[in-house]
C-alpha cells in the first residue's frame, strides 16, 4: 500500500470573522432562521453535572433490562449478522411494520402496510412531511405552545407558521374556520395543521373527543392536512383513552407519526410515519434522498425484543413510574411554587406547562435558576413570535422524585424572589405565601396567550 | 512555554469562554506551546500548583473570571497571565470604580469622551431600604428611554429597555435575576463602536450595524444575520481620533494592561463610554479577533502576542 502522510488535524475552531462573512454569502436563504443565541448559551450550563435539569424530554432508560438487551443483541449477530449490517427498503422492512401495527393496535389504529415508512426517529417524519408538502411561505398551523423541536424542521422549510391558542382540552379548534377564512382572504396557502392532540409537548394537555371530532371534519370539509404526531398516546397516567385523530378520520385526511423513542428507546432512533398512498408515495422519495433507508441494526433489534412479547409490560412499567413523578412534581408545585402562578396537569406523557405572573420572564428566571442549579425550558421556545415568555416547560420523565421535588423547590424559591422584588418596586401589596394543602389552580396558559 | 488556558467556570457566560478557550488552545497548539486546559472550578489552585505553568491565558468572561478573582489568585501563586491585572478587571467590571478613575484621570472634556448618566443599586436598595421609592426621581434625571441591565454582565443577558414608568420594575426584576446590582442608565443614540486595544496600540474601530429587528432589540446585536460587523469602521479622520483617544484614555485610566475591548457610541457630540471589557470574547464571531485580522494580525499572532505581553510586560 501505498505510503500516505500523517494527516494533520483540521480543527474547526479556525473560522474568523472575515471567514464567516465569507460563507455567510454562499448560505441558504432559509437558514436565515436562527434562534436566539443567549437562550442556547443559557441551555449550555443546564449540563453541568450539579445542575437537576427539569429541561431535558428525556424518557428514562436506565429500567431497561441490560440482560434483555444483551440477549437480543447476541441474537441478531447469531443468526442475522450479515443482514443487520446490510442496507434495508427504503419503506423499512415489513416486520418493523407488524411491531408497528402493533403499537398502533393498541390505541385502536390498523393501517395497511404500505401505508407505513420507517423513518429515522419521529423528528424525520416531521421532516419529511414538511419536505412532501412545504414550498416556502406555505402556511402550518400550529398548537400555541408547539412542540419546540418542530419549529426548527418547519423553518428550515420556511413555513409560515401560525399558532393557534390552547386550553386544558387542547387546540381551539373551534377558531380554525375563521382562521382558515381570514388567511385564505389574505393570499396565504395553508398545506397542514401539526398537532400533538395527546398529553402535548409541551402543554400537557389532551384534545377534547368533541374537538377531535370537529378537526377531522374541518379537515376533510377543507381537504386540508392534519399532521397527528403521536409519540406519548401510550404512556396515559389517568383518565379514559382517546381515539386518536387517525382513528377518527379513517386516514384520508390525517398523516400520523410515530415513535418507539418514548416506550421503548430515543437511542435507536426509530419512528414511523403513516399516510395516504400518494403522499407516502412522496415521503419514500424524500426518504430515499435523506438517508436511503432506517438503521436496519435497529430494526432489527425491535424485532427481536417484541418478538419477546413483554413490551407492552415494559410500558405498564413506565407508566407506572412515569405517573409517580408526575404526582411527585405535581405536588411539589403546590407545595413550592406561588400562588399566581398556574400549571396543566397533565393525564400522561412527560411535561407539565406553568405559567407564571406576567412581569417574570422565564428566560431571565432561567439564568437565576441556574445559579441555584436547576433548569427548565423557558416557554418562549414552543412559540415562534417571542410569546409565552411567562411560561415554562417542566419534565417529569427524566429525573427521580427526589430531584424532582427539589428541583421545583429551587424554581419556587427563585421565583418567590422574584415575586417579592416585583411587589417592593411597584409597592404592591404581596400575594401570601400558598398554603401546603391549598387547591391547585390548574388553569394553564390563557393568561399567557391573552397577554400575547 | 506551557501554557494553561482557564475557560469555563460557573459564569452564565460559561458557553462562550469555552468557545473563546478551545479556539486559543488551537492557536497554542499550532504555536507549538505546551496547552494546559483548565475549566476552572474548585480543584484550580490545586491543578496550577502541581502543573506549575509558565503562564497562564485567561480566557473566562463574566463573574469570576472577568472581574478579577481568577486574577487575584494568579498574583498571588506568582503565575503570569494574560490581560489586565486583578485591579485593573475590578475597574473595568464595577462602574462606579470605572467612573471615578475616568474623572480622575480628566478624561471627560466637552468635545471628547462623555459618559451616560446612571444610577447602581443592588437587591438590598429595593428590598430593605425602599428605593423603589425613588425610582420617579431617578427616572426624571435620565429621562426615557432608559436601560437597565446587571452591572456585571459582558453580553446582552439580561439588558432591558424601559420606554415608560411601566415597565421599569419588570426590567428591574429581569436584570437582578443574571446580578445582584444593576444600572440604570440614559439611553444614548447613536452608532455603536468597538474599539480593542492590544499592548498600548489601539486595533481598527468595529461599527456593529443592526441588519433586521429595532435597536432596542439587545439579542440581535449577537446573532449571524441579524448584525453585521463593519471593521474597519467608516469614519471620518476626525471622528476616528476621537474614538480612538477615548478609547485609549479610558483603558490608561483603568489600568489596563495586556489587552481589553472598549464599547462606545459615536453620538452627534462625539463618543461616549457604554463599558470596557477587560476579557472581550475571543470566539470566532468576537469583535478583537475581527479587529486584530483587519490590523493584519492573524489569530495565532493575536494569540503570541497576547502572551508575550503576559510574559514580558516591560518589553512588550
Amino acid at each position: 500500500m501505498a505510503e500516505v502522510p500523517e494527516p494533520t488535524h483540521r480543527r474547526r475552531a479556525h473560522t474568523s470573522g472575515r471567514d464567516l462573512e465569507r460563507y455567510a454569502g454562499l448560505f441558504a436563504e432559509r437558514t436565515g432562521v436562527m434562534r436566539s443565541s443567549a437562550m442556547r448559551d443559557l441551555m449550555a450550563i443546564t449540563a453541568r453535572p450539579e445542575v437537576i435539569s427539569l429541561a431535558g424530554g428525556l424518557p428514562d432508560t436506565s429500567t431497561f433490562p441490560p440482560q434483555s438487551f444483551a440477549a437480543q443483541m447476541t441474537r441478531i449477530a447469531q443468526e442475522s449478522a450479515a443482514k443487520a449490517l446490510q442496507y434495508g427498503p427504503t419503506e423499512g422492512f415489513e416486520e418493523t411494520k407488524d411491531c408497528i401495527l402493533e403499537v398502533m393496535g393498541a390505541e385502536g389504529m390498523l393501517p395497511d402496510h404500505d401505508d407505513v415508512i420507517v423513518t429515522t426517529g419521529g423528528q424525520q417524519a416531521i421532516d419529511l412531511v414538511c419536505k412532501t408538502l412545504l414550498d416556502p411561505g406555505d402556511v402550518v398551523i400550529c398548537e400555541a405552545p408547539t412542540y419546540p423541536g418542530a419549529i426548527p424542521t418547519l423553518c428550515s422549510y420556511q413555513a409560515d407558521v401560525v399558532q393557534v391558542e390552547c386550553d386544558e382540552d387542547g387546540m381551539k379548534v373551534e377558531l380554525l374556520e375563521d382562521l382558515l377564512a381570514d388567511l385564505r382572504a389574505e393570499g396565504r396557502r395553508v398545506k397542514f395543521i401539526y398537532s400533538v392532540p395527546s398529553f402535548q409537548n409541551p402543554a400537557g394537555v389532551t384534545m377534547s373527543l368533541q374537538r377531535r371530532r370537529q378537526l377531522v371534519e374541518l379537515a376533510r370539509a377543507q381537504e386540508l392536512l392534519v399532521v397527528e404526531d403521536n409519540p406519548y398516546g401510550l404512556l396515559r397516567y389517568g383518565g379514559e383513552p382517546m381515539p386518536p385523530l387517525y382513528q377518527l378520520d379513517g386516514g384520508d385526511f390525517v398523516i400520523y407519526l410515530g415513535t418507539f423513542s418514548k416506550i421503548l428507546s430515543p437511542g435507536i432512533r426509530l419512528g414511523w410515519a403513516v399516510a395516504p398512498p400518494p403522499v407516502m408515495e412522496k415521503i419514500v422519495l424524500g426518504k430515499q434522498a435523506a438517508d436511503l433507508c432506517t438503521s436496519t441494526l435497529t430494526q432489527y433489534f425491535v424485532r427481536e425484543y417484541f418478538a419477546e412479547r413483554r413490551w407492552q409490560h415494559y410500558v405498564s412499567d413506565l407508566i407506572e413510574i412515569y405517573r409517580a413523578r408526575r404526582d411527585t412534581m405535581l405536588e411539589a408545585l403546590r407545595t413550592y411554587f406561588p400562588a399566581e402562578a398556574t400549571w396543566t396537569e397533565p393525564e400522561g406523557g412527560l411535561f407539565i406547562w406553568a405559567t407564571l405572573p406576567d412581569y417574570i420572564d422565564t428566560s431571565d428566571l432561567l439564568a437565576k435558576a441556574l445559579r441555584a442549579d436547576v433548569a427548565f425550558v423557558p416557554g418562549q421556545a414552543a412559540y415562534v413570535d417571542g410569546r409565552g415568555s411567562h411560561s415554562m416547560r417542566l419534565n417529569f420523565s427524566g429525573v427521580d422524585e427526589d430531584e424532582i421535588r427539589e428541583g421545583v423547590r429551587r424554581i419556587g424559591k427563585v421565583i418567590a424572589e422574584q415575586v417579592d422584588l416585583y411587589g417592593t418596586l411597584t409597592g404592591e401589596q404581596r400575594l401570601p405565601e400558598p398554603e401546603q394543602d391549598s387547591t391547585p389552580n390548574v388553569v394553564p396558559f390563557r393568561k399567557a396567550g391573552e397577554a400575547g | 512555554v506551557k501554557v494553561a488556558v482557564l475557560k469555563g467556570g460557573r459564569s452564565l457566560e460559561r458557553g462562550v469562554s469555552l468557545r473563546s478557550g478551545a479556539r486559543v488552545e488551537d492557536a497554542l497548539e499550532r504555536l507549538g506551546h505546551a496547552v494546559l486546559p483548565i475549566d476552572v472550578g474548585p480543584d484550580l489552585v490545586k491543578r496550577l500548583v502541581a502543573e506549575q505553568p509558565d503562564v497562564a491565558f485567561v480566557a473566562m468572561h463574566g463573574v469570576g473570571g472577568e472581574d478579577g478573582t481568577v486574577q487575584e489568585l494568579l498574583e498571588i501563586l506568582g503565575v503570569p497571565f494574560t490581560g489586565p491585572g486583578a485591579a485593573a478587571c475590578a475597574r473595568c467590571m464595577d462602574k462606579v470604580q470605572a467612573k471615578d478613575a475616568i474623572e480622575l484621570a480628566g478624561l471627560e472634556t466637552p468635545g471628547g469622551l462623555k459618559t451616560p448618566d446612571w444610577f447602581a443599586f443592588n437587591q438590598t436598595a429595593f428590598r430593605e431600604f425602599g428605593a423603589g421609592d425613588a425610582l420617579g426621581r431617578l427616572e426624571e434625571t435620565l429621562g426615557f428611554p432608559l436601560v437597565v441591565k446587571p452591572s456585571s454582565g459582558g453580553s446582552s443577558l439580561g439588558v432591558k429597555f424601559a420606554r415608560s414608568p411601566a415597565e421599569v420594575p419588570q426590567a428591574l426584576v429581569s436584570a437582578f435575576s443574571y446580578d445582584d446590582r444593576v444600572l440604570l442608565e440614559s439611553f444614548v443614540d447613536g452608532r455603536e463602536l468597538a474599539v480593542s486595544i492590544l499592548g498600548d496600540e489601539p486595533l481598527p474601530v468595529v461599527e456593529a450595524i443592526l441588519l433586521q429587528g429595532d435597536r432596542y432589540d439587545f439579542e440581535a446585536r449577537y446573532e449571524i444575520g441579524r448584525t453585521r460587523f463593519a471593521c474597519p469602521a467608516e469614519l471620518s479622520a476626525e471622528e476616528e481620533r476621537a474614538v480612538t483617544e477615548a478609547a485609549l484614555g479610558t483603558y490608561r485610566a483603568l489600568g489596563c494592561t495586556g489587552f481589553a475591548r472598549v464599547d462606545l457610541i459615536l453620538g452627534e457630540d462625539g463618543p461616549w463610554l457604554l463599558e470596557a471589557n477587560a476579557i472581550p470574547g475571543l470566539t470566532d464571531t468576537s469583535l478583537l479577533p475581527q479587529a486584530a485580522e483587519a490590523a493584519g494580525l492573524s489569530f495565532e499572532q493575536l494569540v503570541e502576542r497576547i502572551l508575550d505581553l503576559a510574559l514580558e510586560p516591560a518589553a512588550a
